[in-house]
């Protein structure tokens, strides 16, 4: 067989998706999908289908998310969720090593116990997000041993946005709305089922089972059409070049004022964003005092620690933090990894508590730099187009 | 892999004190192979890390025979335990990490050393590799600055670098007002304007605190050396030392694993702006 007749589109119908998430229980330690907790989508640990956040919709602003229900029998026309994979890869606590004390003290490290993870409901934005993680943990010149175990058992199960909420722009990042790369098994959502392609051999197994017939052109075409209208609704950020050049355009202080008079500095954004990697490390000691602990803990460029220095920071103020957040994100990533650090998620924008929207800043940052900005096209009539 | 995170227990087999706030560790791996393995080349920093309290980035100021030699200032939670350490205490150690001083491909040329302050330290072990190799290089000039006299450490080891053939030591005070001999009133910069080296064919390498290396370059510049050859060890906050945690960036740079030494026109457009 080849290559592309391997990955023809499957057809898997409504009533058979059951049987797909046995297969994936059966194959995995665990399959973690998005359930609705606290009145937001977020991922967890399932236990059963019925935790899936069937009939919900989301719809985003910038410093807003909320659920409402439609009514409707989908499984994911839920676009966001509060956070992407990064959490179960990156964890935002965990222990390196330990230090016993007394006469044979000794260093020793933590050992990780990853478990292989069947990972539902990765959309285009979380696996572009995974994508930047692998450059900076795995192909930096140091292995974080960590991050790899957890990484290399991981099975995605990717769906393709059929809508775009009014805080994505992944198309501008070229990351989405479609997944292409990253997955084992990749889902479009029909009324009637889901057309399938089947990426690895690991997913070819875990379904053969389920022995699925091709999907019809119809299924095909009706999936074509989701993606673009997902397509159509997203927003614009200036082009990849012109973040790039963002870092050396001569922006004086009071650009950067303008948003951090509005910037709470409080690292909701970098706590959400699918690609921050910064971590502080944490030292533990328990009242005993027999035996400490040394870990990481994720860490935010706006938290007055991060640029400590021998009694003084590097980012003192509301101005230097973000400007140190938004040019790494979207210009310094250039040279650090050959590409922005941004997949185009919208989270930082919709979990903004004061609402700053990082992609109007930026249009707005590349026209005070003297580019011609590409014109935001404003909330294009939002999620209920879907 | 060795887990790059776990540190080596090391022994404390000296504190030197200096001058108040500042001692001199010499540390010595407590496992036989660590301690033959260990290599290190001038202008790299260690992890170093107190029982129960922390762990920070110290340069390494020499190793003689198998002992690594830390000097430390006592700013911090951290560093203000460890120059209090006696010989006979543990801690822990990763590394070395990050890059050296460009002494290779330097053959010929006048050396320049600049440092101000604690930055001596750094550039310590340079300088004496450097002088032991004396004949592969051309003048060797030496400027630090202080604020008072007695913030300077070694002395006698300044002293002494000036009986070296061809080796110009000057030193400058910042916040003395009587004349001392050999000694200039001002700066670290004061000394540019006395110190005599070919603008053509030099390197200069130099460590201390922002505002001193930027108004050191500004002069240098002036005088017309090639920013090309001047190289400056910069400082941030490390927390990993392999480039993964974040903290040292400035601008697209990792200080820790594509530094902390860096050829000026690399890091230029940073250093000029401030709170990057």
């Amino acid at each position: 067989m080849t290559e592309k007749t391997r990955q023809l589109p499957l057809f898997l119908p409504r009533e058979l998706f059951p049987e797909l998430f046995a297969c994936l229980q059966k194959n995995f330690d665990r399959v973690v999908g998005p359930i609705v907790h606290q009145h937001a989508v977020v991922y967890q640990e399932l236990e059963s289908l019925a935790q899936l956040p069937q009939g919900f919709r989301d719809t985003t602003e910038a410093g807003q998310y909320r659920l409402y229900t439609t009514g409707s029998f989908r499984l994911f026309d839920c676009v966001s969720s509060a956070q992407g994979i990064k959490p179960w890869l990156f964890l935002p606590e965990e222990p390196l090593w330990q230090l016993s004390t007394g006469v044979d003290a000794s260093f020793e490290s933590i050992p990780v116990d990853a478990l292989s993870t069947a990972w539902v409901g990765a959309r285009a934005c979380d696996l572009a997000g995974l994508n930047l993680l692998d450059k900076h943990f795995l192909h930096n010149g140091c292995v974080d041993e960590r991050y790899q175990k957890r990484r290399e058992k991981l099975f995605v199960v990717a769906v393709n946005c059929h809508r775009s909420l009014a805080t994505c722009f992944c198309a501008s990042t070229a990351d989405g709305p479609e997944v292409s790369a990253g997955f084992d098994l990749l889902l479009d959502e029909l009324n009637q089922g889901f057309v399938l392609v089947a990426a690895t051999d690991k997913a070819r197994s875990a379904i053969a089972a389920l022995e699925l017939s091709p999907a019809t052109a119809a299924q095909i075409a009706a999936a074509d059409v989701g993606r673009e209208q997902a397509r159509k609704q997203q927003r614009v950020m200036p082009s990849p070049h012109k973040l790039a050049e963002l870092q050396s355009a001569n922006l004086s202080v009071e650009h950067w004022q303008e948003v951090a008079e509005r910037c709470l500095t409080c690292g909701n954004c970098t706590a959400v964003c699918p690609s921050c990697f910064c971590f502080r490390a944490t030292d533990d000691t328990p009242i005993t005092g027999e035996q400490h602990q040394h870990g990481r803990q994720w860490d935010s460029c706006f938290s007055d620690s991060h640029s400590y220095i021998v009694g003084s920071q590097v980012h003192k103020t509301a101005e230097h933090k973000y400007r140190q957040w938004l040019l790494h994100k979207l210009s310094y990533w250039f040279g650090q990894y050959g590409r922005s650090g941004c997949s185009g998620c919208g989270r930082c924008i919709s979990w903004c508590p004061a609402g700053i929207d990082l992609v109007a800043e930026a249009n707005r940052l590349c026209s005070d730099a003297g580019g011609d900005a590409e014109s935001v096209r404003g909330d294009n009539g939002g999620p209920y187009d879907g | 892999m060795a887990d790059p995170w776990l540190p080596m227990l090391a022994e404390v087999i000296e504190n030197q004190p200096e001058v108040p706030g500042v001692a001199t560790l010499a540390l010595r791996l407590v496992d036989d192979q660590q301690r033959q393995e260990y290599r290190f080349q001038w202008g790299q920093f260690n992890m170093l890390y107190l029982k129960g309290v922390g762990e920070i980035p110290i340069s390494i100021m020499d190793c003689e025979g198998d002992h690594i030699l830390h000097t430390i200032r006592a700013v911090g939670r951290v560093s203000n335990r460890m120059v209090e350490l006696q010989s006979g205490d543990h801690m822990g150690l990763r590394g070395p990490f990050g890059n050296h001083w460009p002494l290779e491909g330097t053959e010929q040329r006048d050396l320049v050393f600049i440092t101000a302050g604690l930055g001596c330290a750094p550039v310590l072990a340079a300088i004496r590799q450097a002088i032991l190799q004396r004949q592969r290089f051309n003048r060797i000039v030496i400027l630090q600055g202080v604020k008072h006299r007695h913030d300077l450490l070694w002395e006698t080891q300044y002293q002494a670098w000036r009986d070296v053939p061809d080796c110009q030591v000057l030193l400058a005070a910042s916040e003395e007002h009587a004349h001392i001999p050999h000694w200039s009133m001002g700066m670290v910069t004061v000394l540019l304007e006395q110190a005599e080296f070919d603008i053509n064919h030099c390197t200069v390498m130099m460590c201390g605190p922002e505002p001193m290396l930027r108004a050191s370059m500004q002069k240098l510049l002036e005088m017309g050396v090639d920013p090309q050859h001047c190289f400056l060890s910069l400082e941030r906050n490390m927390q990993c030392g392999f480039g993964h945690c974040g903290h040292c960036q400035m601008g697209d740079q990792f200080l820790c694993r594509q530094g902390p030494i860096f050829p000026y026109s690399r890091i230029q457009r940073w250093l000029e702006t401030r709170g990057i």
